[in-house]
């Protein structure tokens, strides 16, 4: 059951579509669109830190294992580090910054984090908030302390030892469907 | 307004900014004309270098300037200094050799820095790194701790013979040899506590800035302790003096003391942008934190206790090598020394200890304090000692760990090895944790899992430590070139807020929450009116910063102390006002009263008469209501307590199942439970991923072979199982505030805890010791071996 998946071929653009000597990539990131010029090495998660100043967004590792780097390509959990902007062209981004309700109105998950003390220094926060959702997001059916322990295997959190983080996301799961059914 | 003081589990005041991606972590400040740099590391472990052959990649499109060794050495950079001087048991210094900023001569280990390219883009910087070409001539290498000292094995530094840094000891060998001569029983065992990587999941990141008109330099680093850094750095490194350098630590992603420590890239960073008059950044891969941050642990060990009939301990001996790596990082020497040796008492009235302690150099990454640093040493020696004793002995684990317990009667108690406890009740921490952990119910799960095919084992530590660090006056006298008090501002501003400026900083801790509160505590103030702020030296009087759990320690001391001296002088101007004497004004609840009277006036008249002094004392008072404290510490903090963990193991694979940790830890006063419980909860997953997993690995020729997140096994969320975290608490009896720390009590006690329970576990296979990390394979090889004896049995 991964929450992320590392190749999406389907988001895949071809190098350069737009003619420029910079292939430039258009995406909508948390409702907002951005057309952006990007080298063909040029990742997701450079574009929304650098290019975006959308620093929520963490970079932990370098070899795709840490999950800090998640966030939601057309609603699902991606790790932004492992994604070419290309690929990302025409896509709808959420990240960290996109969550909370434009009176700051915390999303249920990020409530349930604070709640349930689930973040100590706040560095996987992001990638881990973002995996938590999509892995209920996709699970309506619920989610037993194993599957959530087992749907967070992409994303390490060295402060917490995880046990704050899986009872944030267990609370999280009736919150959200509950909205959802709304 | 609910209770928001001591004792409350208020939500943390942190949380919203970093779970809406708010944080402002060092990676996320860009400065306007940012440079770039990116080190040119050295792949070999031991090398001399015949030359940096960089002009194409100063040639390179985007490329400013590449720095090698020798370039910071015509600006006579000095090299990375030392904080801590151990002296061998001859009386001399430890071996010191320099530690240049960037390699000069020689590269001593894989990820040594050789040269910095900067560039006006990290790609363009990173792709001109990779033109530079470094002559090396290869040297032979030594990596592991054994090695080290082995006969005709390669030095490390010229000049330091078998690579010994120091041969240091603690208590008289003499006394120690003539109790174990007469003693009745002696109990042997070598272990390893194997080497970590400390991982915090923020690499580190270093942006140095220099205003050309001032010539003012700001560094803003991953740092636990910038008022450390603005020290070290600029006194001994760049020369800078401290009016000139302001260091900012922001939100830090971690630390767990890998981020205590000046290292190479804050001084090339800042010193770069002194030269180029340009803002220069460098942010860590993951792959360079695993070969640059310090490592922990990495001790080998020889124990013996001498024991009576009755098993009551009469006497500890142990000698320990310990790895230093390649160089000396800033608090490395008192690891495996006073934060280890001084331990070895633990929970116990062992009369007589003995341990020489020789600590090596080594091809390798530094090696310093890391989660517990030397504690969690002492505590896996001291507890898997004893329960070889008990399997030696065939006496019960538990009531040979009561019988030599420290009573609860006996405090203060001065060890044997220097330290005197001042409060605790070990029998209580046990008796709670056995219960918690049913560990009387314990030989049925084991029968269950038994007709499921599984191997359950339970196992059992009980630990004590020493933190909240430390009297300055006592850790001079051992060696540290540094005080360790911490210092405190409180400022009530005219209309009764107030701001913390504390010298301690939070990673992760919770201080915006947990420091508030005890201002909420002492003045009354709302939550919501205090604000604290750390990070900053140009904001914050002075500061040792936070490690050795001392932030509340000694850190909210030194708060109590600086809000005393508020009372005091909030109480003489209330007299003033109420036209009492100030003997006569109590306070409490935010409000001065006129003792026996209604007479009151709150902290805010108080304040807004200070800063608006029309009616006020003028002569005997100056205006404002701004006082800073420094705390010294009276003595060191002695949490402890008792770690049980409950393990199955599938034979058919070896793989170690956690089903069941139960902590009970003493941290003395408790401000903000959530947050106690959290640490200790973290703390426990580090000490289980050291005893499970974490394994840093070199292989005999000095190459780190678990140099990413695919060869060092970090713990998963679905590594573990849920865990029982609670509190028996004595109080500290020597801070105003009763705590004593609760940041490293996890990873202390819990890896015996759990090793003990793997033991416990293959007992049938005639398992008597077992070294970290329990990993599938190991376990798995120990059970084939013994399949054909157990078959013939």
């Amino acid at each position: 059951m991964p929450a992320t998946r590392f190749w999406r071929p389907e988001l895949a653009t071809a190098y350069g579509k737009k003619g420029s000597e910079m292939p430039q990539v258009t995406l909508t990131v948390n409702g907002k669109q951005h057309t952006v010029e990007v080298e063909g090495r040029t990742l997701l998660v450079e574009v929304l830190r650098e290019k975006l100043g959308l620093t929520g967004t963490h970079v932990g590792c370098d070899t795709s294992q840490c999950g800090a780097c998640v966030v939601h390509v057309n609603n699902e959990a991606v790790k932004s580090c492992t994604m070419l902007a290309l690929q990302a062209d025409g896509t709808a981004v959420t990240t960290i910054e996109g969550l909370a309700a434009a009176d700051g109105t915390l999303h249920p998950m990020q409530e349930m984090f604070r709640e349930h003390h689930a973040l100590q220094c706040g560095f996987c926060t992001p990638g881990m908030v973002m995996t938590a959702i999509d892995l209920v997001q996709s699970h309506p059916e619920g989610l037993s302390e194993k599957d959530i322990r087992e749907g967070l295997e992409g994303n390490l959190c060295r402060c917490t030892g995880y046990h704050n983080i899986v009872k944030a996301i267990a609370a999280a799961h009736p919150l959200m469907h509950a909205k959802a059914a709304e | 307004m609910g209770f928001e003081g001591i004792g409350a589990a208020v939500k943390r005041r942190e949380d919203v900014r970093f779970l809406s991606g708010r944080g402002n972590y060092t990676d996320d400040i860009n400065r306007p004309g940012q440079l770039y740099a990116v080190i040119k590391r050295s792949d070999r472990p031991h090398a001399t270098i015949n030359a940096v052959k960089a002009d194409a990649a100063a040639a390179a499109p985007g490329v400013v300037a590449v720095y090698t060794g020798a370039d910071m050495a015509k600006d006579e950079i000095g090299g990375l200094p030392c904080g801590w001087q151990i002296h061998s048991k001859d009386g001399s210094p430890m071996a010191e050799p320099p530690h240049p900023v960037i390699a000069v001569g020689k590269v001593r280990h894989v990820g040594d820095p050789v040269a910095v390219v900067i560039a006006t883009s990290k790609q363009e910087a990173k792709n001109a790194a990779e033109l530079i070409d470094v002559d090396y001539t290869d040297l032979p290498a030594v990596a592991t701790t054994l090695d080290a000292m082995k006969p005709g094995a390669p030095e490390v530094h010229d000049g330091v013979a078998g690579n010994m840094c120091y041969d240091w000891v603690i208590g008289d060998k003499d006394v120690v040899d003539g109790v174990f001569a007469k003693a009745p029983k002696v109990v042997k065992l070598d272990l390893t506590n194997n080497r970590l990587i400390p991982n915090a999941m923020e690499p580190r990141v270093a942006l140095g800035e220099c205003d050309p008109s001032s010539g003012d330099y700001t560094l803003w680093t991953t740092s636990q302790n910038p008022h450390v850094i603005r020290l070290l750095m600029g006194a001994f490194v760049l020369h800078i003096p401290e009016n000139k350098l302001r260091v900012v630590a922001p939100d830090v992603g971690g630390g767990f003391g890998s981020k205590i420590y000046h290292y190479a890239e804050e001084a090339i960073v800042t010193w770069a942008a002194g030269k180029l008059k340009k803002p220069v950044k460098w942010t860590a891969d993951r792959s360079e934190s695993f070969m640059s941050d310090a490592h922990g642990r990495d001790h080998v060990s020889t124990a013996e206790m001498a024991l009576d009939n009755d098993g009551k301990f009469l006497g500890l001996r142990i000698t320990t090598i310990a790895n230093m790596g390649a160089y000396l990082s800033t608090f490395a020497p008192c690891v495996p020394t006073y934060l280890y040796a001084t331990l070895l008492a633990g929970v116990y009235t062992t009369p007589v200890i003995y341990c020489n302690v020789k600590a090596v150099f080594t091809n390798t990454v530094p090696v310093d304090a890391y989660r517990g640093a030397g504690r969690p040493e002492a505590t896996f020696l001291l507890e898997r000692l004893v329960d070889v004793i008990a399997h030696d002995t065939g006496l019960d684990r538990v009531e040979i760990r009561k019988k030599n317990f420290i009573p609860k009667d006996a405090f203060p108690y001065q060890t044997p090895v220097a330290l005197q406890y001042d409060s605790g009740d070990y029998q209580t921490t046990l008796a709670v944790a056995l219960k918690n952990a049913d560990w009387a119910g314990f030989e049925s799960r084991r029968a269950a899992a038994k007709a499921r095919g599984k191997l359950r084992g339970i196992g059992i530590s009980t630990y004590l430590e020493a933190c909240g660090i430390a009297p300055s006056a006592v850790v001079g006298s051992l060696g540290a070139r540094a005080g360790l008090y911490e210092v405190a501002n409180i400022r009530v501003h005219p209309t009764g807020s107030v701001t913390v400026f504390t010298g301690t900083h939070s990673h992760g801790q919770g201080h915006e929450t947990t420091l508030a509160q005890l201002v909420v505590d002492q003045l009354g103030v709302p939550l919501s009116q205090v604000e604290v702020v750390h990070g900053d030296t140009s904001k914050i009087p002075f500061g040792m910063g936070t490690y050795g759990s001392r932030s509340l320690a000694v850190g909210g001391s030194a708060m109590v102390k600086a809000m005393d001296k508020i009372i005091a002088k909030g109480k003489k101007i209330a007299a003033h006002l109420m036209e009492a004497s100030v003997e006569d004004i109590e306070f409490k609840d935010n409000t001065f009263r006129v003792a026996g009277t209604d007479k009151t006036k709150t902290l805010t008249d108080i304040s807004l008469a200070a800063y608006v002094p029309h009616n006020y004392p003028i002569e005997e008072l100056e205006p404002g209501l701004d006082e800073t404290a420094f705390y010294d510490p009276k003595n060191f903090t002695f949490p402890g307590g008792c770690h049980i963990a409950e393990v199955e193991i599938d034979p058919d694979t070896g793989v170690v199942e956690m089903v069941n940790f139960t902590a009970v830890d003493d941290v003395g006063r408790v401000v903000n439970p959530m947050i106690v419980e959290g640490q200790v909860q973290g703390g426990v997953v580090q000490g289980i991923g050291q005893a499970l997993l974490e394994n840093a690995v070199y292989d005999s020729g000095g190459n780190l072979i678990s140099g990413s997140y695919m060869d060092y096994a970090m713990p998963r969320a679905n590594d573990i199982s849920n865990m029982s975290v609670a509190t028996e608490n004595t109080m500290c009896t020597h801070n105003p505030l009763g705590s004593k720390g609760c940041g490293e009590v996890g990873a202390i006690g819990s890896p015996p805890a759990v090793i003990n329970a793997v033991v416990d576990a293959l007992k049938d296979y005639g398992v008597r010791h077992l070294d970290m990390p329990a990993t599938g394979p190991k376990i798995w090889s120990i059970i084939q071996a013994a399949k054909p004896r157990m078959a013939a049995e």
